[in-house]
Parts: C-alpha cells; sequence; structure tokens
C-alpha cells in the first residue's frame, strides 16, 4: 500500500513539474509576436487589427477602416523622451504624403489619457491618433520599447519596423517606399 | 459596558479607514499601483511611466477625489492590472481563494501522509533481538550448516 501511495505520489510530483516546464514553454513562445519574428525571418507578417478610442477626435477608429492604405504606425507614449523628438518629423511627414493614399497613425500605449491629449496640442500633432492605455497592442504587434514604428502595406501586412525613434525624415520615407514596393 | 467598549473599538478602526478613504496619501496609492510599464508598484518605480502616474496621483488627490475615484480612473485608463491587489469580487476571487485552497489541500495531503506511516509502523511487530527476521530457506540452510559443526 505505501510503494502504491508513493508511486502515485512520484506520478503526481513529475506531472506537477512537467506542467510548470510546459507553463514557462508557453510563457517564452508568447514573448515574441507572431509579427515580430515573421520580420525577423524576412516575412511580411499580416498587422493585427484593432478599434481604439481617438484622441484628437470623437468615437472610435478601426484598422479595418483602413484597409486599401499604406499606414505609417507609430506607438508613443507622453512620458517617453525619444518620443518627444521623433513627433514632429511624423508630422511633417504626415503633411508631406497626404493626398498619396498614405495615412499616419499614432498608437499612444500605457499612458495617462489626459497627458496623452496635452503631448498632441503641444506639438501641434493633427494626424490620427487613438489610445490604447491597457496596451493590448503592444504584446501582438511586438513592440519591444518606445517608441516604434511599423509600415503596413495596402493589403494591411507589415512590410517594415524601426525599432526607436525615427531620427531623420529620410526614415519615414524610406519606410513608405519599402511598404509601397511591389512583393 | 461591553458593548459600549465594542463600540468604541469600532469607531478608533473605522476613522482611519474612512479618513484614508476620503483623503488618501500619495504614499498609499502608490502602493497599491501598478507601474504598467515596470509591473511593479508605484512606489518601488521611478520609470518615466511611473513618475507621470504620481504625479496624475497627486494632482486628483489636490482636486479632491476619493481613493476609490483615483483608483477607478486608473482603472478605467490602463486595466485592471494597475491594481497590485486584486478587488474581491467575480473572477478575482479565485486569487484570494485558491492560495487558501493550495494550503488547505496540502495540509490534508500532509496530515493524511503522516497518519498512513506512523499506522503502517505500528501495525508491523517488532522484531525480538531488534533484528529483520531471516528468509525461512535460508535459516534452514544455517541451521544445517551450523549442524555440521555441532
Amino acid at each position: 500500500m505505501t510503494g502504491r501511495l508513493r508511486l502515485g505520489g512520484q506520478v503526481v510530483a513529475v506531472a506537477v513539474v512537467a506542467a510548470l516546464l510546459g507553463l514557462l514553454a508557453w510563457k517564452l513562445a508568447q514573448g515574441e509576436s507572431e509579427v515580430t519574428s515573421e520580420l525577423k525571418r524576412g516575412g511580411t507578417p499580416k498587422a493585427p487589427a484593432w478599434t481604439l478610442e481617438r484622441l484628437n477626435g470623437e468615437g472610435d477608429l478601426s484598422f479595418a477602416s483602413l484597409r486599401g492604405k499604406t499606414i505609417v504606425l507609430n506607438f508613443w507614449a507622453s512620458w517617453c523622451g525619444p518620443c518627444r523628438d521623433e513627433m514632429p518629423l511624423l508630422q511633417q511627414g504626415s503633411k508631406r504624403w497626404q493626398g498619396k493614399d498614405v495615412v499616419f497613425v499614432g498608437i499612444d500605449a500605457k499612458d495617462v489619457r489626459g497627458d496623452a491629449r496635452k503631448f498632441l496640442a503641444r506639438y501641434g500633432v493633427t494626424y490620427q491618433n487613438v489610445y490604447d492605455g491597457k496596451g493590448s497592442m503592444i504584446g501582438r504587434y511586438g513592440v519591444t520599447g518606445y517608441p516604434e514604428t511599423y509600415f503596413i502595406d495596402k493589403t494591411g501586412k507589415v512590410r517594415y519596423r524601426i525599432a526607436g525613434p525615427v531620427r531623420e525624415a529620410a526614415d519615414i520615407d524610406d519606410g513608405i517606399e519599402r511598404a509601397l514596393a511591389p512583393t | 459596558m461591553r458593548h459600549l467598549l465594542l463600540a468604541l473599538l469600532a469607531l478608533a478602526l473605522a476613522g482611519p479607514a474612512t479618513a484614508s478613504e476620503v483623503k488618501p496619501t500619495p504614499a498609499e496609492l502608490e502602493s497599491e499601483l501598478v507601474c504598467p510599464v515596470c509591473e511593479t508598484t508605484l512606489d518601488t518605480s521611478d520609470s518615466p511611466a511611473a513618475r507621470r502616474m504620481k504625479v496624475y496621483i497627486r494632482a486628483r488627490i489636490a482636486a479632491g477625489d476619493t481613493k476609490s475615484e483615483i483608483k477607478a480612473k486608473l482603472v478605467d485608463q490602463f486595466g485592471p492590472t494597475v491594481l497590485a491587489v486584486p478587488p474581491r469580487k467575480g473572477f478575482d476571487w479565485f486569487a484570494w481563494l485558491l492560495p487558501l485552497v493550495g494550503l488547505a489541500v496540502g495540509a490534508v495531503v500532509v496530515g493524511g501522509l503522516a497518519w498512513h506511516w506512523s499506522r503502517g509502523r505500528n501495525d508491523e511487530p517488532p522484531p525480538a533481538d531488534g533484528l529483520e527476521p531471516l528468509d525461512p530457506e535460508l535459516e534452514r540452510r544455517l541451521d544445517a550448516e551450523l549442524a555440521r559443526f555441532e
């Protein structure tokens, strides 16, 4: 009887360890989004869809409503220093590419809503910005830090990513050209 | 007399709790809220996001918001993960109950094993000379060998 009990205990212990290892493996696999890993492999992953509250405008904006346009998707937050540096470049870029079926969209993530609105007003940002306080898109896009910019083609596929701030106007133009280039 | 003492004790305890709810201090809120970027409590974080949240908390306290109102506003913006301790309602009750259930199950398992082992030892008759009894076949062979020397 004791032997059977001991064997049962050992089976349970091994099962618990196996379950914990499985959980660890799953967590590690979740750490890198499909977008990031496929981009690293040279692929063009499908951009995750979203519907988020507008920061400079009324109601929500959905990713689906932008279908057919080339999208420059910038993740930022008002407390992020490099985001301040690149914001004028993005605003200028949105003007430069206006009327060419290219839209600029900012996703303000993990930020205080009021701070984000003040930030947009301070930098005179006129292109569309949405609020993702919970940061639900951070993991899905595989954002590794702030700021990060994704260039999405007309079919909704991510073609290029700039991790970190945009340093000069040419960086933006280069990303858009890549998204516009035929596959 | 006892009822009066109990009432006074209840009042004495309720006073600080109400004061904390109506006029919270930044320090207590910072220990109960989590920085959404670094995922540690605000009082242990000096990240830019945490600093902005601390400024926000101080501004809301100055505006006269209660502790619950400030927490509700932050949950509305950052989601329930901004709370260091899950609320005692709905699915979040599991976070409170599971450790207790785990402890209870562990205690039952350990108690059961201890009882089983102690009972097993009591059931076995102790050897008369403190040694393990020999296998009958071995004992027969040993007797036969010893008989040769007699």
